[in-house]
């Protein structure tokens, strides 16, 4: 143990052991696609310690393989190994190196977390009605009073909110209820839908609550997750940048069809976004408008 | 330096007056008070709980072939997923290794002749059938059906009366094992034979301490929340009903409070064992005696702050989502500690290919795996995604299945010749293993993707683009179900028919291999001396014999 052999083919493990360790933690294709300014962020986490973790899981279960093989019992060997009672540098090695891996891990996931906006929950401005935005529509006002049915008290503590490099009121609020075994979405305007449907590049706030039991608001594609908690508000601030169809998963046990709370959330293009909402209106408007000729499901 | 172990001692307090010369089979079932029959009592107890949650888990890997709720009523799997995860835990892991190898093996590692508190020892086993007796009937109310976290409001509206009865088994077995802690901690403080000094003391028996501290810190904080619950439940109380002004969040606390250190609970005696069979099967000395123990302690302690990490995706502010990250991760250098000084410990040891070795190699290539996927989880950002997803359920069974299980049957092969006196069959035990360590990997590896790709955990009904890699998982479980017909075939048959085992048949150096297998009634005619530490493997003249010569061995 002492005179550890720095030979070549230590150097050409250590080289190999590095490459793979790379090649899986850039390569790996267990993610499903990133569809949230927060994805990358927490992807290029996960992959930073999936590189570490691997270059760590090579090293181990490897030297437990060519120790298990290299100092087997040979045949009629019944003496005992020489004995080794420990390295008191070997051992600080293999504390601090850990200690230090896990305090630039710690360190890194604050800042990843800062910027995913984990510490701006219910950290938007009181006076967010001034709009500087561009010509917002009228849909998009952020924080419209009387959105549906559940009062939902302005400032969740809990949650993810804005990056805390772009300030500013969200563009669409929605309020989330989760109910056995529905999401409810209550846009301003009075639509309320099934479905989570956002436009693509803009800001959207979910304040989350829960009328019956706990649930968990989640989008896979989003990395984003947060319960809804009866008698305590929620929320999840996020930018979504890829326009498609993605799932709505309830992520805590909330019942016997549990696994059956489930729905869409749909990115949509600014303009797709904007006949969504106007269609919804007129189809939820009432009955004795104009709307009922134009619905359309 | 002595190279045998002489007993010196006269005799150290007068024994018991007529016990009897050995145990009868039915002394088993009776409220006996030698640690060696309450030991072997959570032993067989505990596994037939293992063979009932085994068996709950291959309903719920048979519902989940299909993406379809096609096989159980979703009411019933809810029942199930809940009681698997608390039998495994409450009536497996954790009776096993701390009821059953520690009480077995303690007082015989310190030169004890009982534990400190026989009787109370005891009481503390059979608060445990009863309990038992408690979650089997609930299921005639429908079983309780709110996962093992019980989370109100759910655990509140759903199944009250089988929740009920699940509240008090589990506070029944916490009970238990608070008793057990206690007794423990004052074994491993006043009993110890007085040659023995703390750097002689078995790592097993330092991870005793540990855990006992650890348990008796811990556990009340679950009985209080689970007894508001209770109240809750049938006496009208609101503690964590949120529409009359309680809280559902402060319940999260106080199970996470207990439940985290319960993994502790569940992994220190496993690595205590570790530290057992491996310099043995190895021979070779423990690399690094003392980082082994404090890190033991140093798990406990840093053990009791990281609850949090359960609950980042709940009610959980900002700041402390970030100080359970930091908290989290440190808990991963002590337990490296750890695993790279067994790792070293196979450097240069003449290793024996037993099946108590397997298994104890096969934990370490389990855990590093489930250690690493830990690390990962136990960071916020990251965790925000995969909580509560199959991601969680792959790692928790690497630690828990690769950890625990895999410890518990190294120790069972480890121990098994000194408990019956008998040997077990080589290779049914080498079968075992290899089936166990195939099917743990079929069944836990996938889940690594399923989480990460979407797939959330406690559900009967998924997405059908999961259904390629559920069915491989439930193969693999179908697998580790079959594992276990060689393992009992193995146990039944040698504890009848094996070969005879010597006192000392691994030629370990620790006291428990000082005396007769299986031990005499009060453990030993004449207190043993310790002259040398427990892995001084390679330090020893055996030129005029083993270490240890068996004092009593001629009896049939």
């Amino acid at each position: 143990m002492q005179q550890v052999p720095v030979s070549l083919l230590t150097l050409v493990a250590g080289v190999l052991v590095t490459l793979v360790s790379l090649w899986v933690g850039q390569a790996t294709p267990l993610f499903p696609e990133q569809a949230s300014e927060q994805a990358p962020l927490v992807d290029n986490f996960f992959r930073l310690m999936l590189t570490i973790g691997t270059a760590l899981f090579i090293m181990v279960e490897g030297a437990i393989v060519i120790f298990m093989v290299k100092f087997r019992q040979k045949p009629g060997d019944e003496t005992d190994g020489e004995p080794l009672e420990g390295n008191l540098s070997l051992e600080a090695f293999w504390t601090l190196v850990p200690a230090i891996i896990v305090i630039i891990l710690g360190v890194y996931s604050v800042q990843v977390y800062t910027e995913m906006g984990g510490f701006a929950p219910g950290g938007l401005p009181e006076m967010a009605h001034h709009h500087t935005h561009p010509a917002p529509t009228v849909e998009m006002v952020a924080h419209q009073e009387g959105a549906g049915m559940s009062a939902m008290p302005p400032q969740a503590k809990y949650g993810i909110g804005a990056n805390p490099s772009e300030r500013g009121p969200a563009d669409l609020t929605v309020s989330v209820s989760g109910m056995q075994y529905a999401w409810i979405f209550n846009y301003p305007d009075g639509i309320i839908s099934g479905e989570l449907h956002v436009p693509v590049g803009k800001r959207v706030q979910l304040n989350i609550s829960a009328l019956d039991v706990i649930h968990s608001f989640w989008v896979p594609q989003f990395r984003l997750k947060q319960d809804a908690i009866p008698g305590q508000p929620t929320e999840l601030f996020f930018v979504a940048t890829r326009v498609g169809d993605y799932p709505v998963v309830c992520a805590e046990l909330c019942g016997a069809y549990h696994g059956g709370m489930r729905t869409r959330a749909v990115v949509h293009t600014e303009e797709d976004f904007e006949r969504w909402v106007s269609e919804n209106r007129i189809a939820q408007a009432p009955p004795d408008s104009e709307g009922l000729a134009i619905h359309l499901h | 330096m002595a190279q045998t172990q002489v007993p010196v001692a006269p005799h150290g307090g007068s024994p018991a007056p007529h016990p009897p010369q050995a145990w009868k089979w039915y002394d088993y079932f009776t409220f006996n008070i030698d640690h060696k029959v309450i030991g072997i009592q959570y032993l067989v107890f505990s596994f037939f709980a293992y063979l009932v949650g085994g068996l709950m888990a291959v309903a719920l890997r048979t519902e989940l072939l299909t993406p379809d709720p096609d096989f159980i009523d979703p009411t019933l799997y809810n029942a199930f997923l809940t009681n698997h995860g608390t039998i495994m835990i409450f009536f497996w892991v954790v009776p096993a290794a701390i009821g059953g190898f520690g009480n077995y093996l303690v007082p015989l590692m310190i030169g004890a002749r009982d534990m400190a508190f026989p009787r109370l020892n005891a009481l503390a086993f059979w608060l445990n059938p009863p309990a038992a007796a408690l979650l089997v009937a609930s299921f005639f109310y429908g079983g309780a059906q709110s996962g093992w976290t019980a989370y109100p409001p759910l655990s509140l509206i759903t199944a009250k009366t089988a929740q009920s009865m699940w509240v008090l088994a589990i506070v029944l077995v916490g009970t238990s094992s608070i008793l057990g802690a206690l007794n423990f901690i004052v074994t491993l403080l006043k009993m110890r034979v007085p040659s023995q000094r703390w750097d002689q003391l078995p790592l097993f028996c330092w991870a005793m301490f540990a855990t006992s501290a650890l348990a008796l810190v811990s556990t009340p904080v679950l009985a209080v929340g689970l007894g508001l619950l209770l109240f809750d439940l049938n006496f009208g109380t609101s503690f964590f009903k949120p529409d009359a002004g309680g809280n559902v969040i402060i319940y999260q606390h106080l199970f996470w409070f207990y439940s985290h250190p319960a993994v502790y609970l569940m992994i220190l005696p496993i690595f205590g064992i570790m530290s057992e069979v491996i310099p043995v099967h190895a021979r070779k000395p423990i690399f690094g005696y003392k980082a082994i123990a404090y890190s033991s302690l140093a798990i406990c302690l840093v053990g009791l702050f990281v609850w949090v990490h359960h609950m980042f995706t709940s009610g959980t502010p900002p700041w402390m989502r970030m100080f359970f990250t930091v908290s989290t991760l440190i808990v991963a250098v002590p337990t490296g500690v750890k695993i790279f000084g067994w790792v070293a410990t196979l450097w240069g040891g003449k290793i024996r290919y037993t099946s108590a070795m397997l298994f104890a190699v096969g934990l370490l290539a389990m855990f590093v795996l489930g250690g690493i996927s830990g690390v990962t989880l136990g960071t916020a950002p990251v965790d925000i995604h995969v909580h509560d997803t199959y991601y969680v359920v792959a790692h928790f069974h690497y630690v828990l299945f690769g950890g625990s299980v895999f410890g518990l049957f190294a120790g069972i092969y480890h121990w098994f010749p000194k408990i019956t006196g008998r040997m077990v069959n080589e290779p049914l035990g080498k079968l075992h293993f290899v089936m166990t360590f195939i099917g743990a990997n079929l069944t836990f590896l996938p889940m690594h993707e399923l989480g990460l790709q979407g797939m959330p955990r406690r559900v009967a009904l998924y997405d059908p683009q999961f259904v390629d890699l559920n069915r491989l998982c439930t193969y693999g479980a179908y697998l580790l179900a079959l594992s276990t017909v060689p393992f009992m075939i193995n146990m039944v048959w040698s504890w009848i028919a094996g070969p005879k085992a010597s006192g000392n048949p691994w030629n370990a150096l620790t006291l428990e291999w000082t005396t007769a297998s299986p031990p005499l009634i009060e453990n030993w005619e004449v207190l043993p001396v310790v002259t040398h530490g427990p892995y001084d493997y390679g330090m020893l003249d055996y030129t005029n014999g083993r270490p240890y010569t068996e004092p009593a061995e001629q009896e049939a």
